[in-house]
């Protein structure tokens, strides 16, 4: 087995830079290694310029996604030996801007995410002593998988609508926007819904489905994204057919 | 900063890669998308196709000879061998995206996404054998 392996890197300095470059670099081959850990052995012997965002390594915080041969990854969670022979491509996520190396802006996620709401919305607060509002297992298991989202970004990453028209809410703003319409505690769907059938909420997605098959949480946003149209048609029908009612 | 045309107000100039107009071409998955929503072109036409059968249909014995010849030349075989191809293609995906829109809970506990996919196929099954009894046998 190979003790070394080549990442080609992709580099971007805006101060020098007109286009991003790659740069190559040969780090040691452990087996036990995964992506992120060979960018940090860069970093820490070979190439102390070099920027990237990391945190947690271990699949939890989701600030280390990026393209690696191609594809969008959690590099805490690509293991070099699934690259071999090399040379490892790693590059910035697609369809963001790059700030510099590895860093994008991320800037248009936070304000997309929260213009949904992503909390729990009540018509009225209870007061403490009322004590807390609880919840079935059956009610948990409706949202929990929504939940799972770790706002890593490789779901707008891997979206060509996205990539086309960047005023599309996205793939996680709207499977997190399921994720509180769907717990049984919160009262916000409507509102919800008022933000979302727009045309740059969920009638935007054509249903390509790449951002729930990289996803490396098994959100399913795309499945989220098409119970919501489900949902909404349906809410439309009613309001449609019986005017008077509540909604 | 400086002044430089490189720099945005509070930020260092950001790259912003270009969609190439070919994105479709970067991964099997976007042309699968882009192929299944060519479809609905080969969708259309079936559509038109049964329209002009019915015409001929209506214009009596002559025209609707004319029309069974019509259907056999080669180019009109061909391009509905390819529409065929495109509208199972497109069947068949529909089908298998069904139950990631629809998730359906009975008593607590969901349906298995096979079980709903495979609602979708025997009802596509009954739907075509009952064409077929109409066509061939009724």
């Amino acid at each position: 087995m190979a003790d070394t392996i080549t990442l080609e890197v992709a580099r971007y300095n805006p101060e020098s830079d007109a286009e991003p470059r790659f740069q190559s670099y040969q780090v040691p081959f452990r087996k036990d290694w995964v992506v992120l850990d060979a960018l940090n052995y860069i970093k820490d012997k070979l190439d102390g310029s070099l920027t990237f965002r990391w945190s947690c390594r271990m699949g939890i915080c989701g600030s280390c996604g990026m393209t690696v041969n191609g594809e969008p990854k959690l590099t805490c969670a690509t293991f070099l030996s699934g690259c071999l022979p090399g040379p490892v491509r790693v590059e910035p996520l697609q369809n963001f801007p790059v700030v510099r190396d590895l860093v994008i802006e991320m800037s248009d996620f936070l304000v997309k995410l929260s213009q949904v709401r992503p909390w729990i919305m009540r018509e009225r607060e209870k007061p403490v002593w009322e004590g807390e509002y609880r919840q079935t297992p059956e009610a948990l298991d409706a949202y929990k998988q929504y939940s799972m989202c770790i706002n890593c970004l490789l779901c707008y990453a891997a979206c060509p609508v996205y990539a086309l028209d960047p005023s599309f809410a996205g793939p996680a703003a709207i499977a997190l926007a399921q994720r509180y319409n769907l717990d049984s505690r919160d009262q916000g769907s409507e509102e919800r819904m008022d933000i979302l059938s727009q045309h740059d909420g969920i009638w935007a997605c054509t249903f390509v489905g790449e951002c729930s098959v990289v996803c490396p949480k098994n959100v399913d946003p795309a499945g989220a994204i098409q119970r919501y149209k489900v949902a909404a048609t349906t809410e439309w029908f009613k309001s449609f057919l019986a005017p008077w009612g509540s909604r | 900063m400086r002044g430089s045309p490189a720099y945005t107000p509070y930020h260092p100039r950001w790259h912003r890669r270009k969609v190439s107009t070919y994105w479709w071409l970067e991964r099997w998955a976007y042309l699968r998308f882009v192929l299944r929503e060519l479809s609905s072109v080969f969708v259309a036409w079936l559509v038109v196709l049964t329209l002009l059968q019915l015409r001929a249909l209506g214009r009596g014995p002559e025209a609707w000879a004319d029309f069974q010849v019509w259907l056999k030349s080669p180019l009109l075989v061909a391009l509905n061998v390819v529409s065929f191809l495109f509208v199972v293609f497109h069947a068949v995906t529909w089908v298998n995206l069904t139950p990631r829109a629809l998730a359906v809970r009975v008593g607590g506990r969901r349906i298995p996404d096979w079980l709903i996919a495979g609602f979708n196929y025997a009802a596509w099954a009954a739907a075509s054998a009952f064409v077929t009894w109409v066509v061939v046998g009724g």
